[in-house]
């Protein structure tokens, strides 16, 4: 075995200084003006892949388009959209573990400092931590207890996964369970705790709740608060808007691979009329105890997207400026918006 | 629980390589009696011209071979089922002992040829995937592709004409040097023999194992977990090391041994071009000069051989997947 860790020191980079300052533990959360500190920053994030359509055409395919969202530290922020509105690749793009094909452009800051390939590459798994969808994410021929432990760094590894697994009453023997043999609250906890055990100050939740029971639902939804009293900025990706209104304290409405609109929950109440995007107030009153009303089209397919506003041709409110430029993102009521009608 | 899984396993796999063993003992015998080939012509030989008419009737008499088919069969396989298959018209001994001693010679060099190939093939494997779409892929790739599709007797002949004949390093056939009593012979020279035929046989199994594993390997690699653990920070040498090698290990050891029949095929070929003396050598012999208990004999032990091959695939599976070792939930 001495081998593998002389492989492991020559080419695996340990982390450097400058990044371990920035760590859980050395970091200050007591003072209240470093608790609205903003974790993630992204700003105009556009990616697209190129694909090849008969022959050597080349089609860009667009599948974020200029994105803007912040979290702050101790902040629930959900990311609401439709399947395909491209919420799990904003999670990847963060993580930098897109494909290779995919190009990215705009900035995304975390703690203030831009994301680069580099630092993705330190932070995903310390700092960064991606809680998935499924245990489809979780290696099927190796034990749970010792793909949690992978992501323990620092300290006795074996303790801190028992402590975690004690805490989410994870019995001893599941440590030796293969994938196969979770049930999904089982599967829940202990892709959880490898976020838990990374010492993550960011965690990015990619649909953590469906197929579930209500009672897995709302413990799931627990270990997410506790983790943002703890201090974590949380990104709870979903397409479930009721999920997300019980735990979050903003949504962001996602539409066609952008943000259409960043709300504080409050403002999901009644008929919708506090919501400031019409694609919004269609999501809310489209919900079977709102009114049950859908409207009319389908989100537009990435490698078809129309040139101004993205929701212009399903827009009731649509003038003919809409559909030539895309509206900027602009702040209004303590929300952000998408839209040049939005009051 | 544990005791009657393996039980069970051992029932339905005994049972199946019986019902095989019968089926293919009654399936030869009825291809060898349907052929042209004499038994009596091929017992006597060279000897023909100064044997007359009546012996020779005496000689079929005495074997049985006058008898309606299906008596002969049952005389044969009685014989079979209680071990005795016969003795050998070419090497006049018991076929078991031609057989034992040959499988022996064949050991060494199917054996080598079976590591090699799955060594390397194993490894170009995961070198191409790794590398996916540069140079280094296509090459390996186009390697393959080409040995898969190029027959063993030719690879041999190319490989005789360049390294025995141009460069000399090694010799020309046989397993043993001309001319030296056994006892003299030296291991070095064992292996200096074998070097050539077990590379000639190898080749074939190489393409296989590397192309599989390439393509396992990709699939692991585009898969959740893997995505996930590039997530947690894991990356190179180290993924490849925890969720790449776990994943494609065990479809390329089962593969490795689900190919012992092309290995014996390929063992017949390549003895031939090498004059080297195994089974693969003396299956020839015995189908050209019309040994009917030896080729018999050759067929059910082939048989088994393959069998073992894959039964073997199928424990491994049993004892290393946790996911058939504890399945029993699902």
């Amino acid at each position: 075995m001495r081998w593998i860790k002389w492989i492991k020191n020559r080419f695996i980079p340990s982390k450097p200084e400058s990044v371990v300052g920035l760590s859980w533990e050395s970091a200050d959360f007591g003072g209240a003006e470093t608790g609205s500190k903003t974790v993630l920053e992204v700003e105009d994030l556009s990616v697209s892949f190129v694909q090849y359509e008969k022959g050597l055409q080349q089609k860009q395919m667009k599948v974020i388009s200029s994105l803007d969202i912040a979290i702050n530290r101790g902040e629930i922020l959900a990311v609401v959209g439709s399947s395909g509105s491209g919420k799990s690749l904003l999670a990847h793009a963060i993580l930098g573990i897109l494909p290779e094909n995919a190009s990215v452009t705009g900035s995304i800051k975390y703690n203030g400092k831009e994301l680069t390939l580099q630092r993705q590459a330190m932070l995903r798994g310390n700092e960064i931590a991606l809680v998935p969808q499924s245990v489809n994410y979780l290696d099927p021929l190796m034990q749970v207890g010792a793909q949690v432990r992978t992501g323990i760094k620092n300290g006795d590894a074996l303790a801190v996964q028992r402590e975690v697994f004690d805490r989410y009453q994870l019995k001893p023997e599941v440590d030796r369970f293969y994938p196969f043999q979770l049930s999904g609250g089982m599967a829940r906890r202990i892709l959880i705790s490898t976020a838990i055990v990374s010492d993550a100050q960011l965690v990015i939740a990619d649909e953590p709740t469906p197929g579930l029971d209500p009672e897995v639902v709302e413990e799931t939804l627990g270990y997410f608060r506790e983790m943002s009293a703890r201090g974590c900025a949380v990104m709870l990706i979903t397409h479930d808007i009721e999920t997300a209104l019980k735990i979050a304290d903003k949504v962001a409405v996602f539409y066609a691979g952008t943000t259409v609109e960043v709300a504080p929950i409050e403002n999901f109440s009644g008929d919708g009329e506090a919501l400031r995007h019409p694609y919004s107030k269609a999501l809310w009153r489209a919900l079977p105890q709102n009114g049950f009303m859908p409207i009319p089209g389908a989100q537009p397919m990435p490698n078809n997207l129309p040139e101004g506003c993205l929701f212009a041709p399903r827009c009731s409110m649509a003038t003919s400026e809409c559909s030539i430029k895309q509206p900027k993102v602009r702040k209004l009521r303590d929300g952000m918006v998408r839209c040049g009608h939005a009051t | 629980m544990r005791l009657r899984k393996i039980t069970l396993f051992m029932i339905k796999k005994g049972t199946r390589i019986a019902t095989l063993l019968v089926a293919l003992c009654l399936l030869s015998f009825l291809l060898i009696s349907y052929s042209p080939i004499d038994p009596v012509q091929a017992y006597v030989g060279a000897d023909m011209m100064r044997v007359g008419p009546e012996q020779r009737e005496k000689i079929a008499e005495h074997w049985g071979i006058n008898k309606p088919p299906v008596e002969q069969f049952l005389r044969w396989a009685g014989a079979v089922f209680r071990g005795d298959l016969g003795t050998s018209m070419i090497y006049r001994r018991p076929v078991i002992e031609v057989i034992k001693e040959r499988f022996l010679g064949s050991l060494a060099l199917m054996g080598a040829a079976w590591l090699f190939s799955g060594m390397i093939g194993f490894i170009l494997g995961i070198t191409a995937a790794m590398k996916q779409g540069t140079w280094v892929d296509r090459a390996i790739k186009w390697y393959c592709l080409t040995l898969a599709s190029t027959p063993t007797f030719w690879v041999g002949l190319l490989l005789l004409i360049i390294f025995a004949v141009w460069l000399g390093w090694f010799p020309v056939g046989l397993g043993v040097p001309i001319g030296i009593l056994a006892q003299d012979v030296t291991l070095g020279s064992y292996i200096k023999h074998l070097i050539l035929p077990a590379f000639t046989l190898s080749i074939l199994g190489v393409a296989n194992v590397a192309l599989h594993t390439r393509q396992k390997l990709l699939e692991v690699l585009s898969s959740d977990y893997v995505l996930f653990a590039r997530a947690r920070g894991e990356q190179g040498f180290l993924l490849l090391w925890r969720h790449g090698l776990r994943n494609i290990a065990l479809p390329a050891i089962t593969l490795q041994f689900t190919s012992f029949s092309e290995l014996f095929g390929g063992a017949v070929l390549a003895e031939q071009v090498f004059s080297y003396p195994g089974l693969g050598q003396t299956t020839v012999q015995a189908g050209l000069r019309g040994d009917v208990p030896l080729l018999l004999g050759i067929v059910i032990f082939s048989a088994l051989f393959v069998f073992t091959g894959n039964l073997m695939a199928d424990l491994i599976y049993q004892i290393i997947d946790p996911r058939i070792r504890q399945g029993g939930a699902v």
